[in-house]
C-alpha cells in the first residue's frame, strides 16, 4: 500500500484501535502553557493520578506575560497567579520549565522547533490550536482542550479519530516580497475556514519544496485557519539542515538512525488523498485580510467586497457585518485604509526571517505620523537575541518601532498589549476575529514585510510597489 | 436502558464561523478554574461595557443580544449556522456554554477541535441538513416561543409542530452525553499496551527519550 506522510506517522503511533473507530495513539511531545493546563493538573490531582512520562513533556509561559520589564515581574495578579501555577505544577511533577527570563523562553509554537523539542516524524500535541505551526517538521502536530491535556498527561495518549488526507499542491515559486504569509492567506481565501474540517493537510509542491522551515511553519501555523486541525510538510534537505546542532537534536550517538526514520518521512509515489488541490505560487500577490475572519481577504489592489452583490443572504448579512464592524465601506479600496497600531509578531510571523523581511522594509525610514504604535514582538529569547546581534532592533528602534521581549502579546491581548476600542491594525498574527487583539478592534491580517511598509506609509500599500519605488 | 432527553428554548443564532473568542475572550482565560464562565458567555455582544474577571460592579446589557431578550435569556439550545466554534482550542468556551444553562448546540458544522471539547463536557452537538436549519430559523421568526425535544438515544429532535428530524450520532458519543464517563480511567485500561510501545520505541527511536543528550 502507498501510505501519505499523515498515514506513515499514524501508523508508527497508533496503539490500539477502538471499538468506535477511534483508536489510542502515543504523543512523544506534549508542550504546555500557563491558559490551558491549570485546569487539567486540577483534574489530576483530584484524582491522584500522576503524570506518565515527565520526560516528553515541556513547559512555557508566553500567552499572558508582559513584554516590557519582564525583569520587574508580573504586575496583573490575576496573570501572576496563572504562571505561578505552573510553575508550581511543573515543580511538582518535575516537568521542564522554561523561566520568563529565560533565553529558551518564547512563543510555544516558536520555541518547540527551534530547541528541537519539535522532531521530524513526531506525534506531538498542546492546548492550542496553533500546533499545528510544528507540522513543517514533518510531524504530526495538532491542538488540543484542557481535558485533552489531562488525558495525554495521564495517559501519555490520546483518543482520536483518523482525519481523511488532502493534499495542497503548491506549483511554481513565489514573485519576490510575496511571502508564505500571503500563499497561506489566498488559499484560505479559496477554501474557506471550513475548508479543511476534518482532514489533514499536506502542502507540497514546487513552492512549498523551495521554501525555508520558517516559512513553512507560517502556512502549517495557519492550516487550522483553514479548518484542518494539523498541517504537514515532508522531511527534505530543509528539514534536515534545520535539524542540526539545536538544543534537542538528536546526540551524534543516535543520529544517522533518527536520520534514517526522519528519510522515510515522506508520502509515497501515487498515495491516495481524499482531495487533492492546487495553486499556482506566481500568481498570488500580497493579501490584506479586510473583515473578522480570515477567509475576507483580498488581494493588496483589491478592495472592500460590495454585500449587495452577494446572492446568498446569508453571506450577504455576513460580509454587512464585517463590514460595519471594521469600519469599512463596500468598495473602500485596501490602500486606502488608514491605520492606527502595527503588531509585527505571533506565532506566525515572529521568526528571523520574519523580523528580517520587515526591517529590510523599514531601514532608513520612519513611521508614519498617524500610527500611534508599531510593536515588534520577537518570538523567543533566541529570536530575540539574534536579531540584536544583527542590528535589526536598531532600525526597528530608529524608525520609531517599540522593541519588546518575547511572548503571544497582541496576538490575543491578554497581557497589556491591546488594541483600543475602534482602533485598526496591520497585524501580522493569524486571527482577526471580533474582539481578538482588543474589545472592538480591527484588525488587518497581513505578511510582516506588508506591516512594515504599512507603518511607514500610514496606510496600507503594495509592498512591491514600496520598495520600487524606495 | 439509560436515556437522555433535553427539552428547551431554542436560542437562534443565525451566523456562520462564530469562533471560540467570540464564545469566551480572552480576559477570562486567566481564571484557573473550570467553572463560572456563565455570566461572561458572549462577553463582548452581550454587554455594552467591557469586563474582566475583576469587574464587580452590574454590567450593562446590550438589549439587542439575543441572550438579552425573552424567551432566549432562558433557551438552552443554540441553533447557529456553519463552522460554529471554529478557532482556538480553548475549552473554556465549552465550559461557559454548559455554565449558562446550555444543553445542546444544533448546526451544519463543526470546527474539529470544539468538537471534541464539547462531548468531554457531555455538551451534545447535533448536526443537521442545511434545509431543517433554515426551516428552524423560519419557524422562529413568526414564533420566537420555541421549544425542541431532543431524545439522545432514539436519536431525535421534535420541533413544537410536531416534526421529526432524525440526526446521526456514533455511539460513543451518545455515551459520553447520556453517561458521566471517565476517559482517563478507560483509556488507563491499555497500561500495559501504552508501556509495551514505549519500551518498544525506546529501542527503535532511542534519540526521544535522550532528553540531555547523553
Ligand atoms: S501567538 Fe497568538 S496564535 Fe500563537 S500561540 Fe500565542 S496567542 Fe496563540
Amino acid at each position: 500500500m502507498n501510505r501519505t506522510l499523515y498515514d506513515k506517522i499514524w501508523d508508527e503511533h497508533k496503539i490500539h484501535e477502538n471499538s468506535d473507530g477511534s483508536s489510542l495513539v502515543y504523543i512523544d511531545r506534549h508542550l504546555i502553557h500557563e491558559v490551558t493546563s491549570p485546569q487539567a493538573f486540577d483534574g489530576l490531582h483530584l484524582k491522584n493520578r500522576n503524570v506518565w512520562n515527565k520526560n516528553t513533556i515541556y513547559a512555557v509561559s508566553d500567552h499572558n506575560v508582559p513584554t516590557i520589564n519582564r525583569e520587574l515581574g508580573i504586575n496583573d495578579d490575576i496573570s501572576k497567579l496563572q504562571v505561578d501555577t505552573l510553575i508550581s505544577n511543573c515543580k511538582k511533577h518535575e516537568i521542564s520549565y522554561f523561566d520568563l527570563n529565560d533565553v529558551n523562553q518564547g512563543i510555544v509554537h516558536v520555541i518547540g522547533p527551534e530547541l528541537a523539542i519539535t522532531q521530524p516524524g513526531m506525534t506531538l500535541v498542546c492546548g492550542d490550536s496553533h500546533t499545528s505551526t510544528h507540522g513543517a517538521l514533518a510531524s504530526l502536530a495538532f491542538g488540543i482542550g484542557t481535558s485533552d491535556v489531562e488525558h495525554v498527561l495521564a495517559t501519555q495518549c490520546i483518543n482520536i479519530t483518523k482525519e481523511k488526507n488532502m493534499r495542497i499542491n503548491v506549483n511554481n515559486t513565489l514573485n519576490p516580497l510575496v511571502t508564505a504569509k500571503d500563499l497561506i492567506l489566498h488559499i484560505i481565501k479559496s477554501i474557506g475556514t471550513s475548508g479543511g474540517t476534518g482532514y489533514t493537510i499536506e502542502f507540497s509542491g514546487k513552492c512549498i519544496e523551495s521554501l525555508s522551515i520558517e516559512s513553512r511553519m507560517t502556512i502549517c501555523n495557519m492550516s487550522i485557519e483553514a479548518g484542518a486541525k494539523s498541517g504537514l510538510v515532508a522531511f527534505d534537505e530543509n528539514t534536515y539542515n534545520y535539524m542540526m546542532d539545536k538544543k534537542y537534536s538528536p546526540s551524534k550517538k543516535y543520529l544517522s538512525e533518527a536520520i534514517k526514520y526522519w528519510e522515510t518521512l515522506k508520502s509515497d509515489n501515487h498515495s491516495k488523498f481524499d482531495q487533492d488541490i492546487n495553486f499556482d505560487a506566481d500568481l498570488i500577490t500580497p493579501q490584506v485580510s479586510w473583515g473578522t475572519s480570515p477567509e475576507m481577504t483580498v488581494d493588496v489592489t483589491g478592495q472592500v467586497p460590495d454585500p449587495e452583490l452577494e446572492k446568498n443572504s446569508e453571506k450577504k448579512e455576513s460580509i454587512q457585518r464585517a463590514i460595519d464592524y471594521m469600519g469599512l465601506k463596500p468598495n473602500d479600496p485596501i490602500q486606502e485604509i488608514m491605520l492606527d497600531k502595527i503588531f509585527i509578531g505571533s506565532c506566525t510571523n515572529s521568526r528571523i526571517e520574519d523580523l528580517r523581511a520587515a526591517a529590510s522594509v523599514i531601514k532608513g525610514e520612519k513611521i508614519a505620523s498617524n500610527i500611534s504604535q508599531a510593536i515588534v514582538v520577537p518570538g523567543s529569547g533566541h529570536v530575540k537575541m539574534q536579531a540584536e546581534e544583527e542590528g535589526l532592533d536598531k532600525i526597528f528602534l530608529k524608525a520609531g518601532f517599540e522593541w519588546r521581549q518575547p511572548g503571544c502579546s497582541m496576538c490575543l491581548g491578554m497581557n497589556d498589549d491591546n488594541l483600543l476600542p475602534h482602533e485598526r491594525c496591520a497585524s501580522t498574527s493569524n486571527r482577526n476575529f471580533e474582539g481578538r487583539q482588543g474589545d472592538k478592534g480591527r484588525t488587518h491580517l497581513v505578511s510582516p514585510a506588508m506591516a512594515a511598509a504599512a507603518a511607514i506609509k500610514g496606510h496600507f500599500i503594495n509592498v512591491i510597489d514600496f520598495i520600487n519605488e524606495k | 436502558m439509560k436515556n437522555k432527553v433535553i427539552q428547551g428554548q431554542v436560542i437562534p443564532i443565525n451566523q456562520s464561523n462564530i469562533d471560540t473568542d467570540a464564545i469566551i475572550p480572552k480576559q477570562y482565560l486567566k481564571s484557573i478554574n473550570k467553572s463560572g464562565f456563565g455570566p461572561y458567555l458572549f462577553d463582548s455582544l452581550r454587554y455594552m461595557d467591557p469586563g474582566d474577571l475583576a469587574t464587580t460592579s452590574k454590567r450593562k446589557e446590550n438589549p439587542d443580544f439575543i441572550l438579552n431578550k425573552k424567551p432566549f435569556r432562558n433557551g438552552s439550545i443554540i441553533v447557529a449556522n456553519d463552522n460554529f466554534g471554529c478557532g482556538s482550542s480553548r475549552e473554556h468556551a465549552v465550559w461557559a456554554l454548559k455554565d449558562y444553562g446550555i444543553q445542546a448546540v444544533i448546526s451544519t458544522s463543526f470546527a474539529d477541535i470544539f468538537y471534541r471539547n464539547s462531548f468531554k463536557n457531555s455538551l451534545l452537538l447535533i448536526i443537521i441538513k442545511k434545509s431543517e436549519l433554515e426551516t428552524i430559523f423560519r419557524s422562529l421568526t413568526t414564533n420566537p416561543i420555541y421549544n425542541l425535544t431532543i431524545d439522545v438515544q432514539n436519536q431525535t429532535i421534535t420541533t413544537p409542530d410536531e416534526t421529526c428530524i432524525q440526526f446521526d450520532i456514533s455511539d460513543s458519543e451518545k455515551e459520553r452525553i447520556i453517561f458521566d464517563l471517565d476517559d482517563i480511567e478507560l483509556s488507563l485500561k491499555h497500561a500495559d499496551k501504552i508501556r509495551d510501545y514505549e519500551s518498544k520505541i525506546k529501542l527503535k527511536k532511542p534519540w526521544l527519550f535522550n532528553k540531555n543528550n547523553e
